[in-house]
């Protein structure tokens, strides 16, 4: 299924290209069945899949665990295999990756004017590249579907961008080819070493627990690290994507905030930290700190934003510091906090980038010095941007709340200072969300924009959002259900984590 | 049982359809379903009060489970005993209340849909609030009402003041609330749960009175409590938010919401009984706290501000009574505070709807013949704000200043503090009643209350009449509280107080025996008034200790000083790229130069390397 999944993805996108030969309106409808296409594919393999198997602790190391698996030989000389796995996570990943990309191509539906169908074919062949990252398990690929996701986004941003867009795709390109590079030599030098009898292997569950120990496990798992938390974005590897999200169309930006940026997380969790348990653990301090700065960085300068775009771009750096925290928490409440926060933050933003775009669409102009009052207008649109600024500053009830407050809970226990720090996210969080309402919606209205309200295909595309994100809010159950085995089968392989990050931080037990 | 679960249901239900309409529901139908959703629940209230008080039982009921991930298993659960009855009893009952009186002051308001859909989310938040069995819950209830009372304060969203004021209000108690929330996380941590009941067991038997552990966590909640509350140093919010409409800050920045801090503390009394040195500073703040906000409210000549400082001074006592461990008191102070201080804040919303939204006290005058009922009303408030012979205000505050002076050590020092507050209390309500009341009319009124209005003021006058003689069913929640023999002059000094303040307040603002322009002859006397007037300077202080900082930074680090290190590696790049460059400069000579010179070198090191 899962190679199925990535073809029909890839195709769907060539299909949606050249439909628009017969008429412009044709690639839009083409790359919404593909994605809703995909979605079937995926539910009904999952239907398949006997319903014991989900509650199961799933060994990594174990080909028969995983959800979904299948290997064929690729390049065998050197080890490399066409290797996809699905567990709970990836299926998580999956779902919000095909739901957010509907999402996408609903709020873009009627803003390309511009070959629409090669607009729409860089759409759906990120999510192809998406999807092969979440599923991959040999390291090889996983590198080359890292890859394949950043070209259609590269043209995306540099095509369909905005006045600066020529600099903002320049600077995302090599932001993540770079740090792209690094990990291709780490996965390189891992795989190597790790080879016994010339015998070289890059599949995942071959390498874990090889890594070299002492300077060069550090150096290694730093490709990895870097790679990922430039793509996550961590501070200081953040400053790409200010650039790109403000100059991204809008379908740009919502699956850059919602889905790339979880391949970073995704990355670390999955890859970074299991494959360098001692490394990583050695490495956590540092990583929090980069996280809890991100956490205050993102809000101090999301506040000082006039653009909306760049405001909820620099929100996402001070989000993602949360899931960075989580990760290298590693307790079940951080971890589990880490996913949901993958998944609310996905989610919120999507919907506050679709909101930045239908804003641009309407006034031409992202800069909310010349916004203000628009609720008088589009009281719709308002009460949307109300709740998806509440939902980010972590109203509790909804997905965000949860997933931030077990973060938290699960780093108090091994960081209680680190948790403190973080915890001053909540407040700032609340200046600009607040103020990013204040700028637009309230406030004296503004007679010179007649602006139309959410129609029918908005609204239906945010109430999607909002009742999933009131779901994960308060019934989160189902989601934790889905990742629980996952995390008890990648939690062994670092034991002792928590008590050495403890005894690291100065003031660590509580 | 399923009552239990209506009665928050009712006005979430509401505040859902109220909210999908999107403005478009009639205001009828609006205003029907905003004012019904509440008497609906008051109903079940009721019902419910009464098997209560039948049987005298705890009740229970689990929703759902929240979440569950190892041992952190958070319910969405209900926790019925007699202190959440006393509550929910106070926001449905006083909530309906005012949700009638709205009907008719927000009758002209375009926006009505608006307004009810989110006076019913607070309703249901506030309830979720006190209903919660553990403290995620209600921790959601508490987060809840702070967004609805963000969202109400700045409900005239086109006057940027009133939005400025809503987000003081939001961030000012969201710091407190962050402190909350680590207190959660320690707790959680360290007993392993969030359910209250359990997690006070669990406190009992794993702390010793007076360990740091629950001394620390006990802060961080009072964190949570000061800021929701309005106490010191969190307080400078509640002024503000009377930019909303008037029936909001009865509801919520009067009877409900700001006392959400008090039935915090009272719901988690068994963590602070553990920590004496937090109960100590709360009764301090508590005290600090009534001072303050009452020496302020004497400055003010918003009729609006007024009752603001004199319901943080209110809720000072509140917190006196649970600081010196008078839960019962503190409560009762809590009950009988949302009536007279609803009744009050709805008679003032009275006044200004039919005075042409005129805030100022000095620009009104002689309303008592003009305005009747309102006059009685805010008379019958302000006896029952000063603690007059028989209103209920007499009976929670004279149990809370008994209780204090039953402190060890300082009990008397504590006393008296209140008993000075009890003397300001005095003094500012009946110079608001003489000013706005008597005197020369300065306005006229353009039009009298309807029923819809009249209604609210009559039954609440009745009830901060004899809300005093209630009997609140907190037996079985708090420990027995010790009897109290104080001296009968104590209690007569007590008693007598609040009518000297009154005597004081004849004297300066009606009789004219004692001139306030004389009082405010000295220059030093006016700046002192200033000083009132101005809150103290907080406001001023905080600007310069936190938002032009922070306001500063963010400018400073507006435009990425990250980004110079990444523009750096860009501009060695560029440096190395134009000083490579100009090697190909197409000049033959320079070419064959160049590779005459790398051939000797080259040639160079290979013989070097043979020798």
């Amino acid at each position: 299924m899962m190679l199925e999944l990535i073809l029909l993805l890839l195709v769907g996108g060539a299909v949606a290209w050249q439909s628009e030969r017969i008429n412009p309106n044709l690639p839009r409808w083409v790359a919404m069945a593909t994605v809703c296409l995909g979605l079937i594919l995926l539910m009904s393999a999952v239907a398949d899949i006997p319903s014991e198997k989900f509650s199961i602790t799933a060994d990594p190391t174990d080909a028969q665990s995983w959800l979904l698996y299948s290997r064929h030989e690729w390049i065998p000389r050197f080890g490399i295999s066409l290797e996809f796995g699905m567990d709970g996570l990836s299926l998580l990943m999956l779902l919000l990756t095909l739901g957010l990309g509907a999402v996408a191509i609903i709020s873009s539906w009627d803003e390309i004017e511009f070959k629409p169908g090669l607009f729409q074919a860089n759409l759906v062949w990120t999510l192809a590249g998406v999807v092969g990252v979440f599923l991959s398990l040999d390291l090889f690929l996983f590198f080359l579907f890292w890859e394949v996701m950043l070209i259609p986004m590269y043209l995306l941003i540099a095509i369909w961008g905005h006045e600066n867009r020529g600099y903002a795709a320049m600077k995302f390109f090599i932001f993540t080819q770079v740090s792209g590079l690094l990990m291709l030599l780490s996965i390189v030098v891992l795989a190597i070493q790790a080879a016994d009898d010339g015998n070289i292997s890059f599949s995942y569950g071959e390498l874990l627990g090889s890594a070299p120990g002492g300077t060069a496990g550090m150096l290694t798992m730093l490709g990895f690290f870097v790679a990922f938390t430039v793509k996550l974005p961590g501070f200081p590897f953040h400053t790409w994507l200010p650039d790109a999200h403000t100059q991204a169309p809008t379908a740009g930006s919502v699956l850059l905030a919602g889905i790339l940026l979880k391949t970073g997380a995704y990355g670390l969790l999955r890859f970074c930290i299991p494959l360098f348990p001692e490394a990583s653990m050695q490495f956590a301090p540092v990583a929090m700190t980069l996280g809890v700065i991100g956490i205050i960085y993102g809000a101090i300068l999301a506040f000082a934003q006039t653009d909306f775009k760049r405001l909820v771009a620099y929100s996402s750096v001070s989000h993602m510091g949360f899931v960075l925290l989580g990760l290298y928490a590693w307790n079940s409440l951080a971890l589990q906090g880490a996913i949901m926060q993958m998944v609310a933050h996905g989610v919120s933003t999507a919907a506050l980038f679709m909101m930045a775009g239908a804003l641009q669409h309407r006034l031409h102009t992202r800069d909310m010095n010349r916004m203000g009052g628009l609720w008088h207008q589009a009281p719709r649109m308002g009460a949307c941007a109300m709740f998806f600024a509440v939902a980010s500053l972590g109203l509790p009830g909804l997905g965000n709340f949860v997933a931030e407050f077990l973060v938290l809970a699960g780093l108090f226990a091994v960081a209680p200072w680190m948790a403190a720090a973080a915890a001053i996210g909540l407040i700032t969080a609340a200046v600009y969300s607040l103020w990013m309402m204040q700028q637009t919606f309230q406030g004296k209205p503004n007679d010179e924009h007649k602006m139309q309200d959410f129609g029918a295909r908005e609204m239906s595309a945010m109430v999607v959002m909002i009742i999933a994100l009131l779901w994960l809010g308060l019934y989160p159950q189902p989601v934790f259900d889905l990742t629980e085995p996952v995390l008890e089968g990648l939690q062994p392989l670092v034991a002792d984590l928590p008590s050495t990050i403890a005894a690291t931080i100065a003031g660590g037990t509580p | 049982m399923n009552t239990i679960a209506l009665i928050p249901l009712f006005p979430l239900l509401s505040a859902a359809l109220l909210i999908i309409s999107t403005g478009r529901m009639p205001r009828h139908l609006a205003a029907i379903m905003g004012a019904g959703s509440v008497g609906l629940s008051a109903i079940c209230v009721a019902m419910l009060a009464n098997s209560f008080l039948a049987d005298g039982q705890v009740r229970e009921l689990t929703l759902w489970t929240w979440m569950s991930i190892g041992d952190f298993t958070p319910r969405i659960a209900f926790y019925i005993d007699g202190l959440t009855i006393v509550m929910m009893s106070v926001i449905t009952g006083v909530g309906f209340l005012i949700h009638l009186y709205s009907i008719e002051f927000m009758w002209d308001d375009e926006s009505i849909c608006r307004y009810f859909a989110y006076m019913n989310l607070f309703v249901a938040a506030m309830l979720l609030l006190v209903m919660a069995d553990n403290l995620l819950l209600l921790y959601l209830g508490w987060e809840g009402v702070g967004v609805c009372s963000y969202l109400l304060v700045g409900f005239w969203y086109r006057d940027p003041a009133n939005g400025a004021a809503a987000r003081k209000a939001f961030i000012v108690t969201r710091v407190g609330d962050t402190a909350m929330a680590l207190g959660l996380f320690l707790l959680l941590t360290q007993l392993g749960t969030l359910d209250i009941q359990p997690m006070m067991a669990a406190a009992n038997s794993q702390w010793q009175v007076g360990d740091t552990l629950p001394v620390l966590a006990t802060a961080l909640l009072l964190g949570g409590a000061v800021g929701k509350s309005a106490q010191l140093p969190l307080h400078t919010w509640l002024p503000d938010a009377m930019a909303g409409p008037t029936p909001v800050s009865a509801l919520i920045h009067a009877a409900t919401m700001v006392t959400a801090g008090v039935y915090l503390i009272a719901r988690t009394y068994g963590l602070f009984l553990l920590a004496p040195p937090t109960m100590l500073a709360v009764a301090w703040i508590g005290l600090a706290t009534l001072l303050l906000a009452g020496f302020t409210a004497l400055a003010q000549n918003d009729i609006k501000r007024i009752l603001a400082y004199s319901t943080i001074s209110q809720i000072g006592y509140m917190f006196l009574a649970l600081g010196v461990g008078a839960f019962a008191s503190g409560i009762f102070h809590l009950m009988t505070h949302a009536f007279f201080k609803a009744l009050l804040f709805l008679a003032a919303g009275a006044v200004i709807h039919c005075l042409h939204h005129e805030h100022n006290i000095f620009r009104m005058g002689g309303l008592r013949t003009r305005l009747p009922v309102v006059f009685a009303s805010f008379l019958i408030g302000s006896a029952a704000l000063a603690a007059l012979p028989f209103t209920s205000g007499f009976y929670s505050k004279d149990a809370i200043l008994l209780s204090a002076w039953a402190v060890e050590d300082i009990g008397p020092w504590l006393w008296a503090g209140g008993l000075l507050g009890a003397l300001l209390t005095s003094i500012y309500s009946f110079r608001l009643v003489f000013i706005v009341f008597f005197g020369e009319a300065q306005t006229e009124p353009d039009r009298q209350p309807g029923w819809k209005m009249a209604t609210p003021l009559i039954l609440l006058c009745v009830l901060s009449l004899v809300g005093g003689w209630f009997a609140l069913p907190l037996a079985g929640v708090f420990p027995p509280a010790d009897e109290h023999r104080v001296s009968h002059a104590v209690e007569w000094i007590s008693i007598g107080t609040p009518l000297l303040g009154l005597l004081l307040a004849y004297l300066m603002f009606l009789g004219g025996q004692l001139s306030v322009d004389k009082l405010l002859a000295s220059s030093s006397a006016r700046a002192l008034r200033d000083f009132w007037f101005s809150g103290w300077r907080m406001d001023q202080l905080y600007d310069a200790l936190w938002v032009t900082p922070y306001k500063k930074i963010s400018h400073v680090l507006r435009d990425e000083p990250v980004d110079a290190i990444y523009n750096g590696i860009v501009a060695a790049n560029q440096w190395g790229h134009r000083r490579l460059l100009a090697l190909q400069n197409g000049e033959l000579r320079w070419y064959a130069t160049t590779m005459a010179l790398g051939l000797i070198l080259l040639l160079a090191v290979m013989l070097r390397n043979a020798s």
